[in-house]
């Protein structure tokens, strides 16, 4: 636990497990995600990597049959206790989601979305609203003169970082992206590799991905997961250069996964 | 080639088409009913004039100067088939929009059933419940003069057509991917913010199907509204009086004309402009649900 | 965030309502007509005649005519049906794509054509083209061509299901289509096909419209001898019980009967199919 001990967690969790069904998906999980840097949760398919970023945001709850023990802490605080809201958690800890999923509206209703639910109803509002998000995802000059135009119609790249505008058009304070690039080609990947960096200096970012160069590319600090188990994490470069644990070693050199 | 594989190729081409010929059929009963209802129907113009029919706002075949106006039927059918949606749309989405997105699902297995067999009462039945007791009900609450009367019809055709409204939007509805939703949610909408914002826009054209197939079904009904609006063929809009539609006049009135009168071929003649409406119904609602999709080649 | 969450619990209590008010029609309809109707019905109602005008004796006739009409617009409509999905399911895909469509946009649109208007084709080919007069014929030929829709569109979804997997395993087998059809996608597809089938049927037996102007009477002497006789039906008795006869309450109790048989008849049906559904429908899956 070395390089972590010093910086506050923004989210940490204590004793979590969970299960869907009789299945144990997540076995006693004691992690803590730094504020503001990005962190990347690696880790062979069905290892859990997915469903323990879909804690921190309870969105597991939408699937029948899931249970958790332990608590989840959200600056301080168990998202599970009875007083959080979740509604407004998913508000604080926004997901971009693997396919990107834009809603089959226009462009501008696509980021307004966020905000008009919050109470945004003023035109002018919102349109600063979508401005801005739109800039913050390095997306706004590519759109600007179509916003009317449906969001189906944008590229697979355009719409992840569409949807990763109207993630950030909620004023989140965390960002959570599963596997974001995996269904994108090298150069959407690039640019949205790019805008990751550029996102951790106001959001704590965390990224779920199976592809370990783009974990060692782009992220700050590193959790490895093997079969619903935290093995190892610390600083992505040390992760990667002299790894601790002898499952992690075997994972990096590509003997499994 | 051996002549017994030749033999079973032979067969096989033949029941194929065999087959063809019966899946022709549909098109064959559609040319038949508009064949039919045509050489019988256009004989009415020998003796009224198109205009007459058409334009005519008084029907009564059964006078001394028999009148053959076609408007007071088709302004019963339009008066009670309107009011019956109006009746019916709402609460038929709202209950769909439950099936679809707040029931649980062990719920929603009892409650399609039901809806199901709403929708396979015989239309008499429904025709004697609005004749006894739900005229009764609607003359105590709106003091009716008549007891049967256009606002009956509606009410009872509107219990008809709700299943089939149900049922499509639920369809349409359930059918809106699951992507959209998680979408909403992990924006921090709420369940009912991501229906009405999300998944009911998205699934508009499948309910204007739907609605328009339950009006083709109103237009159509004929038992139910027979015995509920009091059968005057009367011009009007006024919701408590009798009425009579177009289908039941049909209905009605053939058991009592002769073979080739001109009252026989003016039923016919109501019956062609019923089966146009229906057909242009179900047509645009065929057009807008997409799946003609294979004319285009 | 509070208004959110209280305008949520405003909108699914609505929602609720809804469904509940559906629900509720349904058990009223079906209160008041067992409530008022079961203490008419006993053997007696069921297999005598109808005497004293109706207000006595029983509806035999009746129950007898919709049987025979059931079973003769079977006869009729799901050789027609199956074959016609049998066609569009098995043969015409990916050739033909332009009278695949025709035909679907037929099917359903006469899905859609009042059951008066086929009665109307009723009487004009099959009463007076074809000579066949007022009969079960002309009736029972009529209401076929009103459930084959019906029986079409199940059976075509029933058909659909069938894995691709069997087909392909027959055809590498070296079978022939129709023995490929015949053995290795209908018998999968006839739980479907039968509760299409019944359900198409019991809309048939509930229909009083197209044999109204085809051949049911209201009363006669004797039950039809051959399918050139007229005959008597259960809608059509409850019909002209409660708007035709000379005293309409006098009758009433026989209305109530009536109806009561009638949806039992229906019911029972519906029943039937839905269970053949649940249990054979979703075996494979």
């Amino acid at each position: 636990m070395t390089a972590l001990s010093t910086s506050r967690f923004k989210i940490q969790t204590k004793n979590l497990n969970l299960w869907f069904g009789e299945k144990h998906v997540l076995k006693d999980v004691n992690i803590g995600i730094e504020e503001k840097r990005i962190t990347a949760i690696m880790g062979p398919s069905g290892c859990g990597k997915t469903t323990l970023i879909r804690v921190f945001n309870r969105m597991n709850e939408i699937i029948p049959g899931c249970r958790t023990s332990g608590e989840v802490l959200l600056d301080g605080k168990n998202v599970y206790s009875s007083d959080i809201d979740v509604v407004e958690l998913r508000r604080r800890v926004g997901l971009v989601f693997q396919k990107p999923n834009p809603f089959p509206k226009s462009i501008h209703d696509n980021v307004a979305f966020g905000p008009k639910i919050h109470g945004i109803t003023r035109k002018k509002q919102l349109d600063d609203f979508v401005r801005f998000s739109l800039e913050e995802a390095a997306l706004w000059d590519e759109v600007k003169d179509r916003m009317n135009d449906s969001a189906l119609s944008l590229s697979g790249g355009q719409q992840q970082r569409l949807c990763i505008a109207r993630a950030l058009a909620v004023a989140p304070e965390v960002i959570l992206m599963d596997e974001p690039c995996s269904a994108l080609d090298p150069v959407a990947t690039a640019k949205i590799e790019m805008l990751m960096r550029k996102l951790a200096e106001n959001y704590t970012v965390i990224i779920v991905t199976h592809n370990m160069q783009q974990a060692a590319r782009v992220s700050d600090l590193t959790f490895f997961m093997y079969l619903g188990e935290v093995i190892e994490y610390g600083e992505t470069k040390k992760i990667f250069e002299s790894p601790k644990n002898e499952l992690t070693e075997k994972y990096i050199s590509g003997k499994f996964g | 080639m051996r002549t017994g594989a030749h033999n079973i190729l032979k067969m096989d081409a033949i029941i194929e088409k065999f087959f063809l010929l019966c899946a022709l059929s549909s098109i064959l009963i559609i040319g038949l009913i508009f064949t039919f209802l045509f050489k019988e129907g256009i004989q009415t113009f020998f003796y009224v004039s198109p205009a007459r029919f058409f334009i005519g706002s008084i029907w009564q075949p059964v006078a001394e100067i028999p009148k053959y106006g076609v408007l007071p039927l088709l302004s019963g059918s339009i008066l009670v088939t309107s009011a019956a949606t109006v009746i019916a749309l709402p609460m038929s989405i709202l209950c769909a929009t439950y099936l679809a997105e707040v029931s649980h699902p062990a719920l929603r297995e009892i409650l399609k059933p039901i809806i199901e067999i709403l929708a396979g009462i015989p239309s008499v039945v429904f025709g004697f419940i609005a004749l006894t007791i739900l005229a009764d009900f609607t003359q105590s609450i709106f003091n009716t003069i008549y007891r049967l009367n256009a606002l009956n019809g509606a009410i009872i055709l509107a219990v008809m057509i709700i299943p089939t409204i149900v049922s499509l939007s639920d369809d349409a509805i359930s059918a809106i991917p699951r992507e959209y939703k998680e979408a909403a949610l992990a924006l921090g909408a709420t369940r009912w913010e991501t229906s009405r914002r999300v998944v009911l826009p998205a699934a508009r054209s499948g309910i204007v199907v739907a609605t328009m197939l339950g009006i083709g079904r109103a237009i159509g009904e004929t038992m139910a509204v027979l015995m509920a609006t009091g059968n005057a063929p009367l011009l009007t809009f006024d919701l408590l009086s009798s009425v009579e539609t177009m289908t039941a006049t049909i209905a009605i009135e053939m058991g009592e004309v002769a073979f080739g009168s001109p009252h026989y071929h003016a039923l016919f003649a109501i019956g062609l402009v019923l089966f146009a409406m229906t057909f242009a119904v179900n047509l645009v609602a065929e057009l807008v649900s997409g799946r003609m999709r294979g004319l285009r080649s | 965030m509070i208004v959110r969450r209280v305008r949520e619990k405003i909108a699914f209590t609505f929602l609720r309502l809804s469904a509940l008010l559906v629900l509720v029609i349904l058990i009223a309809i079906l209160y008041y007509i067992v409530s008022n109707g079961v203490a008419v019905v006993n053997m007696n109602f069921l297999l005598k005649n109808p005497e004293k005008g109706m207000t006595g004796g029983g509806i035999f006739p009746a129950i007898v005519g919709t049987f025979y009409l059931i079973a003769l617009t079977l006869l009729f409509a799901l050789p027609l049906g199956v074959s016609t999905a049998v066609y569009l399911s098995e043969y015409a895909r990916g050739k033909n794509d332009r009278v695949l469509t025709i035909i679907k946009v037929a099917t359903r649109i006469l899905a859609g054509i009042p059951s008066i208007v086929y009665g109307l084709l009723g009487l004009g080919l099959f009463v007076f083209v074809l000579n066949l007069r007022f009969s079960l014929l002309s009736a029972s030929l009529t209401l076929s061509f009103l459930t084959v829709p019906i029986i079409i569109a199940a059976s075509e979804e029933a058909l659909e299901s069938v894995p691709m997997s069997y087909r392909e395993a027959a055809l590498a087998l070296g079978a022939t289509k129709w023995q490929t059809v015949r053995s290795a996608v209908l018998p999968y597809a006839l739980p479907g096909i039968m509760t299409g089938s019944i359900l198409g049927l019991s809309r048939a037996a509930g229909e009083t419209a197209p044999i109204m102007i085809t051949g049911v009477a209201y009363y006669l002497p004797r039950l039809p001898a051959s399918p050139f006789d007229q005959f008597m039906a259960l809608p059509f008795h409850i019909f002209t019980l409660s708007t035709q006869s000379s005293n309409p309450q006098l009758t009433r109790p026989f209305q109530f009967g009536t109806v009561f048989v009638l949806m039992a008849l229906v019911l029972l049906m519906n029943l039937v199919a839905i269970v053949i559904r649940n249990r054979y429908g979703k075996l494979r899956r």
